[in-house]
């Protein structure tokens, strides 16, 4: 982020300077934060599961009704909260070093707009919730392959022209949604604004989301190295022996891939892809190697977080987990940021 | 012993014919000076010496195998490559960003080991930015950062230097102390390509120069033979004073007196 006055990377004057240790401290303590995500997303609720009824649960035990609260309602809920999280603010961390531009988010090439135009399509159709997640999803591949045509065009593509193409087919796909809002009928207007803010009602099988983003873990982390230098610029990352087309191409698709699972799973969310990795490297410096696994804890427990407030602030009705992301991000972001300068 | 050659190099400036192809030869322990007026081509030249740029004719050889038939990592190993513009759009620290002159040598699940380190915190001594260590590069002043992009060359340990105006931004004493540092490699039997503008640079560091001229047309040669008053204003279109100090040659340009209007710009061209 912009210059500090003193100009010292808070994570480099404590930490030494090479071997994988000093990622350590970092990670198991977002380790935790993600594992006691879960836990209170699980505890919390209509009603309350007390830490030694949970605990009882957990390990096989337990009241029955505590069981299915537990294991079959809220905790594959807060599961598939915890995957999108990741998913998001991996995504958002790659967009940020593939454009080299910090506003990017895992939205801004206009994903989250197609994928909302299928949902909503197949929404005002009628159609059930699985049609739903698959137009999203087609929605999202649709506007990928859109935006990255025609920013290929006539042959060469730099980020400034990825992204403002996906700007533009973004704001496309916005007034599409308008139209689709104004002329749909009234009773169906409420579950189309929900999934246009995130919402997480349906999902009930975050097993998917969760094996991508478990999956995306392990592919990209030996990328991190890499990442780093093609942050530096695409020529200096080449002649450090980069393969920068490849590498660029993989992140482009790899990062739409796993947005599409996202905003699949849970309606568009936003502001994780874009908050989440720059507050991780306001705190830890900016080593992809540590920025992208610490996104994808990080990712997951601000959103575990936050939709267990979006389930019990007004209990029992729901609002949707976007209002809540911003609510918690916006501020935490601007503390670190004003604390940085 | 490592070679990096050109056969007929025509490089790729759109909208310009092809002039001399180039057949140079740049072996270990030379220096060479890469002169010529803003829009000659010299970054472009250098870009495609390092196989980053597509040359329009020709083929650039490195011990007798064409470039882009290697793989990037391993030219890597043999070329650093100086840039005169750089981005820091996600800073790093000084020390981070020394670091990556080691990326490749290391696999893709290799940390950086106690040896790269100690190669990294040698070349930033060896620039003397031992203090600056752990300061984000964006917070720098533009010599400093000129420094860090050589010091992180220099982290490469490459078998030729590729420099774009490698003395950019910095004050006289850096400007030395890095002119020096590139003898000292060349001493060590590394090759050094350089882009100047300066030509008192070339004439006291320099043992070849390459005369790049806006046309395509070039000349090249031992630096005695090339560094004469009629070569280098024929060169600038700037009348030259020469005289002798200290055993080296000095250039000095002569006010002409009179500013000429300016001249319709090529299209296309690359800035310099």
């Amino acid at each position: 982020m912009s210059g500090a006055e003193g100009g010292v990377s808070p994570a480099a004057a404590a930490r030494p300077a090479i071997g994988s240790g000093r990622f350590v401290p970092p990670l198991l303590a977002l380790l935790c934060l993600a594992v006691t995500s879960v836990l209170v997303a699980v505890a919390l609720g209509s009603v309350r599961v007390p830490p030694a009824e949970l605990w009882a649960v957990l390990t096989g035990d337990g009241s029955p009704l505590h069981r299915t609260l537990v294991l079959e309602l809220r905790a594959p809920r807060a599961l598939a909260a915890f995957a999108v999280g990741g998913l998001l603010a991996v995504a958002g961390a790659l967009m940020q070093v593939l454009l080299r531009n910090p506003l990017a988010d895992p939205y801004v090439l206009g994903l989250s707009g197609g994928a909302a135009v299928g949902a909503l399509a197949a929404m005002l159709a009628g159609l059930g919730a699985a049609v739903v997640s698959g137009f999203a999803f087609a929605g999202a591949l649709l506007s990928t392959v859109l935006v990255f045509g025609l920013a290929h065009g006539t042959g060469s593509w730099t980020p400034t022209r990825l992204l403002l193409t996906g700007v533009v087919v973004a704001a496309g796909w916005g007034a599409v949604i308008t139209f689709m809002l104004a002329v749909g009928p009234t009773e169906r207007l409420p579950g189309m604004l929900y999934w246009l803010m995130g919402d997480l009602t349906y999902a009930r099988t975050p097993w998917v989301a969760f094996a991508v983003l478990g999956a995306v873990c392990v592919l990209v982390i030996p990328l991190g190295r890499s990442l780093n230098v093609l942050a530096r610029g695409p020529l200096q990352a080449a002649a450090l022996g980069v393969p920068v087309r490849a590498l660029e191409w993989s992140i482009y698709v790899g990062a739409s891939l796993i947005t599409a699972v996202a905003v699949t799973t849970a309606g568009s969310i936003g502001f994780v892809g874009l908050v989440v990795p720059h507050m991780l490297r306001l705190v830890l410096g900016n080593d992809q190697r540590l920025i992208l696994p610490a996104a994808a804890l990080a990712g997951g427990a601000l959103l575990a977080l936050a939709d267990t407030l979006a389930r019990t602030m007004i209990a029992p009705e729901q609002l949707p987990v976007g209002v809540i992301t911003a609510l918690l991000g916006v501020p935490t972001f601007l503390y670190l940021l004003y604390r940085s300068r | 012993m490592a070679v990096l050659a050109t056969q007929d190099l025509v490089i790729d400036i759109p909208g310009r014919p092809d002039g001399a192809p180039l057949d140079l030869t740049l072996a270990p322990g030379q220096i060479w000076g890469v002169l010529g007026p803003n829009g000659a081509g010299k970054t472009t030249l250098l870009h495609t010496l390092a196989g980053l740029r597509a040359a329009r004719r020709g083929a650039v050889t490195l011990d007798g195998q064409p470039l882009r038939q290697l793989r990037r990592k391993r030219v890597a190993r043999a070329l650093a490559v100086v840039f005169q513009e750089r981005q820091d759009g996600f800073p790093a620290t000084v020390l981070e960003t020394v670091l990556i002159g080691r990326h490749p040598y290391l696999a893709p699940w290799d940390m950086e080991t106690a040896d790269d380190l100690a190669i990294a915190r040698g070349a930033l001594e060896c620039m003397e930015l031992a203090s600056l260590e752990p300061r984000l590069v964006n917070t720098l002043s533009g010599g400093e950062r000129q420094r860090v992009a050589i010091a992180t060359a220099l982290a490469q340990t490459p078998e030729f230097w590729l420099a774009d105006e490698p003395t950019n931004h910095l004050d006289l004493r850096h400007q030395v102390c890095v002119m020096e540092l590139l003898r000292t490699q060349a001493q060590a039997q590394r090759g050094v390509l350089l882009c100047l503008h300066d030509i008192n640079l070339a004439a006291r560091w320099c043992d070849h120069v390459l005369l790049l001229y806006p046309d395509g047309e070039a000349c090249w040669g031992p630096s005695g033979t090339m560094l004469v008053p009629e070569a280098l204003e024929r060169l600038y279109q700037q009348p030259l004073a020469r005289t002798e100090l200290d055993g080296a040659q000095v250039f000095v340009p002569k006010a002409t007196g009179a500013i000429k209007p300016p001249r319709p710009a090529a299209h296309g061209r690359h800035s310099q």
